[in-house]
């Protein structure tokens, strides 16, 4: 049944609805993002951040960007996508953060 | 072949497709792959930024304390707004409401100016706190030079998110032109659905920057002197 790209239309009330929500979760997460970004967590200040900031990005791509609706194709694309991105990160990382370097505070 | 009559009469129909459906479908999975190098585009830079600052956390979280929270917060939520205006336009295009779409399109552009204006006076606050790498940065802390190493990275990353949103407000005004002739409708609304996942990808990416670039040192006590 979803030989084409569509995108929830069924019910145009409804799916403006869920854009709505989505947009009150998106506000809600920066606000959220924000004031604990201010309270020391010790290290888990960048967890948290950084997932206030994935779940954000999943609400615009799955209901704004029609992931959720999508056909096969085009999801595993995206997810090669930011599989790639993956690979860019953790590959660069395993070099970097294994190297002996002198110590950060000795400067350039 | 359900639509295959819608096909032979659309305007918008190429003729190197079976149906608009497909039509849509390709036009769709072509912009995802655009999209696609946009992710590694941006990652590349996001890499660069994670070594360094996995080598200088405290330069790193002392920068970051130049950035004003509480503005570049107001600035996501406005950059959010405009993508749910955006995505209106697109329902509307879909429903063949092209008056409703100018409306919903004006909207996203006015938020997107909003962000780009509130991003100048960033911008110029920065030149008036001397911290503009290369050309203006005058800071005398111990860890100046890796101070304006992250304060490099949030020019360019700002810089480049801005410069698509630039590109995005000019594609939003063709798409006014493109409704403003009443061409969107069930059987195609291909341009504002495209110009639509790239308008949500560029709000992504802030996404990302916003806590990268202004949470990172916001828990720490005050490291820069006003």
């Amino acid at each position: 049944m979803t030989a084409h790209e569509k995108h929830a239309p069924e019910n145009p009330a409804a799916a403006r609805r869920s854009y709505v929500y989505v947009w009150l979760a998106l506000l809600a997460l920066t606000f959220a993002t924000t004031t604990v970004g201010k309270i020391d967590l010790g290290p888990f200040n960048v967890y948290v951040a950084l997932t206030i900031a994935v779940i954000k990005a999943l609400l615009v791509m799955l209901f704004f960007m029609h992931v959720n609706h999508s056909r096969g194709i085009t999801r595993v694309y995206v997810v090669a996508g930011f599989f790639w991105l993956g690979i860019m990160l953790v590959m660069t990382l395993t070099d970097y953060l294994t190297r002996r370097w002198p110590s950060p505070s000795s400067g350039w | 072949m359900s639509d295959a009559p819608a096909t032979v009469t659309h305007p918008a129909f190429a003729h190197q497709f079976d149906n608009l459906g497909q039509q849509r479908d390709v036009a769709v999975f072509g912009m995802w792959v655009f999209l696609v190098t946009e992710i590694m585009f941006f990652g590349g830079l996001f890499a660069g930024y994670t070594v360094y600052r996995s080598m200088y956390p405290h330069a790193f979280a002392i920068a970051s304390q130049y950035m004003n929270v509480t503005v570049g917060a107001l600035n996501t939520g406005v950059l959010i707004c405009s993508s749910l205006t955006m995505v209106l336009a697109v329902q509307a295009a879909q429903l063949g409401r092209n008056r409703v779409v100018i409306w919903f399109l004006l909207a996203t552009i006015a938020f997107g100016l909003v962000f780009l204006g509130v991003k100048a006076y960033e911008y110029h606050e920065k030149w008036v706190e001397q911290v503009v790498p290369g050309f203006n940065f005058h800071i005398h802390l111990p860890e100046a030079r890796q101070i304006e190493l992250l304060m490099v990275f949030y020019f360019v990353m700002t810089g480049m998110h801005a410069l698509h949103m630039v590109i995005g407000v000019g594609l939003l005004s063709y798409l006014i032109w493109r409704a403003s002739k009443d061409e969107f409708g069930p059987d195609y609304f291909n341009p504002v659905d495209n110009i639509g996942l790239y308008w949500h990808f560029v709000d992504i990416v802030w996404i990302f920057l916003f806590p990268m670039l202004y949470l990172i040192g916001a828990h720490l006590p005050r490291m820069i002197h006003e």
